[in-house]
């Protein structure tokens, strides 16, 4: 005999419309899900905050884990260290020479750059943090390249913000709750970053692949990238200030050149968040291309 | 009679824990994301939906319909998913399941595991179609090894809920 249905209960009126009520209230459900999913791409604010609210409750949780997580990466680190010592400290005490000298040369030329810019009315600094903070957890099993940063609205996050790590851009902020922050990765297939490659400025556009790496476009026809190249942020469009560095080239592919991003966010402690850059306007119009009468 | 006796025979389980305990273990399972962890691809598996998948083929008639609909928004809530995408997704896979409860009478554990992939792969292949919908781009190659990982992930979660199964009566 097959066993008995769940779904056909016998003839209790009772059960049957109870079975019943509960396709009707799925279907319904299904209908209005798709509803939300199809609206989410007109209104990607609104649907975040239901979001945000909650992940406020859970950063506290992987940032716990987190720590534990580096202590533990820490001590593996801390034995590793100790086989072959006497090999890196040579070879390290070479390397230090070679950055000291280098360090000399660094300093002439900040002096130098620092009074080429005041001849050219540039600001010299960047414009300070608005936070420092870690990034606690990301969504692993989405598609999408989002990370959660543990500071919020209190600490002065706000929307559109760049996220930066000590090596070069992360992300920039998507949503914002209170104490955390939702950040979309360079890396995310929606996420495109203005870009210049450091040689000769040739500008490109940035395109997350969702697969870690970076799918670089030149701006310009006739410019081909070649692996190594490095890129930086070129200003353009606002959101990033010019110079922080996002890519390295690696392989020529058939629908644009692949990249590493520079920074890995898997092996960050703290990521700093940096004000919107907006771009000074240029002069009017009128100051520019007319000539002056006499 | 001992203190602290409690007969194994005739006992009554906890209504808590017999609904609770499956409830709690996918709601887990959609929290998996929080591990403190920055993937830059998507490989980590969706245990909630696993976990939902395996109580549905040990548990034919443990849960209604609709049960998906609130398990889907809270996985939703996690998963970076735009709302609603999880929703729609579980609930349709439920429904889809009952069909095949009406056509497959007799199952063994190796069909179950062919349709639970399926199920899964198709989830996944369309859960990037709804982020793609949202502003994503990636291509489908991109998750090629989640959806692998995560068949291969299915009959560990099936051990696993067989376990709180039977946890959830005699606790």
């Amino acid at each position: 005999m097959a066993p008995p249905s769940p779904r056909r209960p016998g003839f209790s009126r009772r059960a049957q419309y109870g079975i019943f009520a509960s396709y009707v209230i799925a279907v319904f459900g299904a209908a209005f899900a798709l509803l939300l999913v199809l609206t989410a791409r007109f209104d990607p604010d609104g649907h975040s905050a239901l979001q945000s609210i909650l992940a406020d409750l859970t950063s506290p949780v992987s940032a716990a884990g987190r720590t534990a997580l580096t202590a533990v990466g820490d001590v593996g680190e801390s034995i590793g260290a100790y086989v072959d010592a006497a090999a890196k400290n040579k070879a390290m005490s070479r390397e230090l020479a070679a950055a000291h000298k280098k360090l000399i040369e660094a300093d002439v030329l900040r002096v130098e750059n620092r009074r080429l810019k005041q001849l050219l009315g540039m600001s010299a600094d960047a414009a300070p943090p608005v936070a420092r903070a870690a990034l606690v957890s990301s969504t692993g099993s989405s598609s999408r390249r989002y990370a959660t940063l543990s500071a919020g609205a209190t600490d002065g996050v706000a929307n559109g913000q760049p996220v930066l790590g000590p090596d070069g851009l992360i992300g920039r902020v998507v949503s914002v709750g209170r104490v955390s922050a939702r950040v979309l990765l360079i890396v995310d297939a929606g996420n495109v970053t203005p870009v210049k490659r450091t040689l000769d400025g040739a500008p490109a556009l940035a395109m997350g692949s969702g697969d870690g790496r970076l799918i670089l476009r030149p701006l310009t026809s006739g410019v081909q990238f070649k692996p190594g190249d490095v890129f930086v942020t070129s200003g353009s469009g606002g959101i990033y200030r010019p110079g922080i560095p996002v890519a390295r080239a690696i392989d020529r592919g058939r629908e644009g050149t692949k990249a590493r991003p520079m920074a890995d966010p898997a092996r960050l402690d703290f990521a700093v968040v940096e004000p919107v850059f907006q771009m000074r306007p240029p002069p009017a119009p009128s100051q520019v291309g007319e000539p002056k009468e006499d | 009679m001992p203190r602290g006796y409690e007969p194994r025979l005739n006992r009554v389980p906890s209504r808590w824990a017999l609904i609770g305990i499956p409830a709690a273990s996918v709601m887990l399972g959609s929290m998996t994301v929080l591990v403190p962890q920055i993937s830059l691809y998507p490989i980590l598996p969706p245990f909630g939906l696993l976990i939902l998948l395996a109580w549905r083929m040990i548990v034919r008639d443990l849960w209604p319909v609709w049960a998906a609909l609130p398990l889907g928004l809270f996985d939703d809530i996690f998963s970076g998913q735009p709302m609603g995408s999880a929703m729609l997704l579980w609930t349709l896979v439920f429904l889809v399941l009952d069909i095949f409860d009406r056509w497959m009478m007799w199952r063994d554990y190796r069909q179950d595991w062919a349709i639970a992939g399926t199920l899964i792969a198709v989830v996944l292949f369309l859960s990037l179609a709804i982020a793609n919908n949202s502003g994503g781009g990636a291509s489908p190659a991109v998750i090629l090894p989640q959806v692998l990982v995560s068949i291969l992930m299915f009959p560990l979660m099936v051990r696993l809920c067989a376990w709180l199964d039977v946890l959830r009566w005699t606790l």
